[in-house]
């Protein structure tokens, strides 16, 4: 079985995020750039099912702007077989929006034909959360989300889910779309022995066009701000202090 | 205009605060009707009746629908989509499972989370954790969108809209449920709780956790974790408050050992009173408390419980 993992390059997520100036965007020149860390899950369970001997081939899939290539170059090497580089924009303030990249990955799914797609159940940059289900949508596939553990069982996926409240465990057919939550597993560094080796793996470069797909947003950014401050409040002295002040405000 | 919203029903019962809150968000959009979608969902849309500024309640009871699946929930929304221009929900775990298959079925682009309305084709979204707050209009015929539920104040009870059944819903064939693992709890739920008592790698342990349940229950509270609490197994991750778990705004949220991680804050900032408890008076999160108290979480939680 063929594992097919989308990728994506997102502001590093110790990077302290600036709003610009204008109001325009978040300001992404010259700042740390990284795989989101929710798709290195999505990267790294692909490797382990590959160790297991239950997957083939792993290929990590980046759609973007060209220097998504570093982080397929990641992703190759934490031990992905080859990578396809989709490039949908020129500018890197440009955000191609989960329903054109679900539009591009189902072409890549109908010519790759691979058993399962996993992905990061979010990017920490739009924090949209929704490419995993809408691919599984346009394919008419089954879907397991927010997933913190997975078994392969025959043409069967046991998915446990984190969700609201607690746990829920489903069996869904493959082929699927798997979306990966944070305590799925904790992904590899990569060594530099492999990231040496990752430069000769295979990275097709293709274009939004070579799919026919239309990438102009459906949502456009009228501004961006600063979240609202909170005021400075005080420093107290004690718990007694603390109390009473709780109480005074009717707070307890 | 019209508004379909998806009502949180968990095994028959209407998660009565979410959906509420969705509703005041959605009622500024047009006429609402709530969609109760499970294997035993009548109950629920009994209640969901009563919610101020519900027109109409749509109720689907079907074994396909039983636990969330959803591959035969979005089927159903899509297959009821034609009649309105904004399909939304409260921003749940299933909301957000669902929406996503909803809205690439009707070739429309996800609004996630939103926290505020500014017209019909407008709205506002925190992105990047919260960091940044981004206003976006959308271009799409029909709108799909999740409300974030700290963001709206519940809608009032009193309300007795009309009931209607709706039939139509089909088994996918794609999944099935084997579990669920619900943690039973007598404590108030994360998302609705009046009062929230979270606590970080502070805290050092998962038995001394217990001193943040203790002060939690003196106060009726729920119970909350950083992301370090819980990544150091002190805390399940349900408890986790923040970017990546859920975002609570309580009337008092008391954080105990937390440093305030930008992670953490995205999901407490909009609390009314803030009080922390940290040992070292250079941590973030005095930026953001109303109230800080540089202590021993150890000395100053059980005096705490003893003087409240």
């Amino acid at each position: 079985m063929k594992v097919l993992v989308p990728v994506k390059r997102v502001i590093d997520y110790n990077v302290k995020v600036r709003v610009k100036a204008d109001g325009s965007g978040v300001d992404l020149a010259n700042v740390k750039m990284s795989m989101n860390p929710f798709d290195e899950i999505a990267v790294e369970e692909a490797i382990r099912l590959k160790e297991k001997g239950v997957v083939e081939e792993v290929v990590a899939v980046s759609i973007g702007v060209k220097q998504a290539q570093e982080t397929l170059r990641t992703a190759l090497a934490m031990g992905a077989d080859r990578a396809i580089l989709v490039v949908a924009a020129d500018d890197v303030h440009q955000d191609i929006e989960p329903l054109s990249v679900a539009k591009i990955l189902a072409k890549i799914v109908e010519e790759e034909q691979p058993g399962l797609v996993i992905c990061g159940k979010q990017a920490i940059d739009n924090d949209m959360n929704a490419t995993g289900q809408m691919l599984s949508a346009l394919m008419g596939w089954s879907q397991a989300t927010f997933a913190s553990e997975l078994d392969i069982d025959g043409d069967k996926a046991v998915v446990t889910r984190e969700v609201d409240g607690g746990l829920q465990t489903i069996k869904v057919s493959m082929p699927t779309v798997v979306t990966v939550d944070l305590r799925l597993n904790e992904p590899r560094y990569a060594t530099l022995p492999n990231i040496m080796k990752a430069k000769k793996k295979p990275l097709d470069e293709k274009t939004a066009e070579d799919y026919g797909v239309d990438v102009s947003p459906r949502l456009t950014i009228v501004k961006t701000s600063e979240p609202p401050e909170r005021a400075a409040g005080e420093m107290v002295g004690s718990v007694d202090e603390l109390v009473s002040k709780l109480k005074e405000k009717g707070a307890v | 205009m019209a508004v379909l919203l998806l009502a949180e029903v968990n095994n028959g019962e209407l998660a009565m605060d979410a959906t509420a809150k969705a509703v005041t968000a959605a009622k500024t959009l047009g006429d609402v009707t709530v969609l109760c979608a499970g294997a035993s969902a009548a109950d629920a849309a009994k209640e969901a009746a009563t919610i101020d500024g519900v027109a109409k309640v749509l109720v689907a009871e079907d074994e396909a629908l039983g636990h969330r699946l959803a591959e035969s929930t979005a089927d159903l929304i899509v297959s009821l989509a034609g009649d309105y221009d904004h399909i939304v929900a409260p921003a749940t775990t299933d909301a957000k499972n669902v929406l996503p298959r909803v809205a690439a079925l009707l070739d429309a682009m996800m609004l996630t989370d939103v926290s505020g309305v500014v017209d019909a084709d407008t709205f506002e979204r925190p992105v990047y954790a919260g960091n940044a707050i981004q206003t976006v209009k959308s271009s799409d015929a029909k709108k799909v969108i999740s409300f974030r539920t700290a963001s709206f104040d519940a809608a009032g009870t009193g309300n007795s809209a009309t009931v209607e059944t709706t039939n139509g819903a089909k088994a996918s064939g794609l999944s099935e449920w084997v579990e669920d693992k619900v943690a039973e709890s007598d404590r108030p739920e994360l998302t609705s709780a009046g009062v929230v008592v979270s606590g970080g790698r502070g805290v050092g342990s998962e038995d001394d956790f217990a001193l943040i349940e203790k002060l939690a229950d003196k106060l009726g509270a729920a119970v909350g974790a950083s992301r370090a609490a819980v990544d150091s197994g002190f805390a399940p991750n349900d408890w986790q408050v923040g970017q990546t778990g859920k975002v609570v705004a309580p009337d008092l949220y008391i954080a105990v050992g937390i440093s305030g991680a930008i992670q953490h804050l995205a999901g407490m900032k909009d609390s009314k009173i803030i009080v922390a408890i940290n040992k070292d008076e250079e941590a973030p999160i005095f930026q953001v408390a109303d109230y800080g108290l540089v202590a021993d979480l150890f000395d100053a939680v059980p005096e705490l419980i003893e003087k409240l």
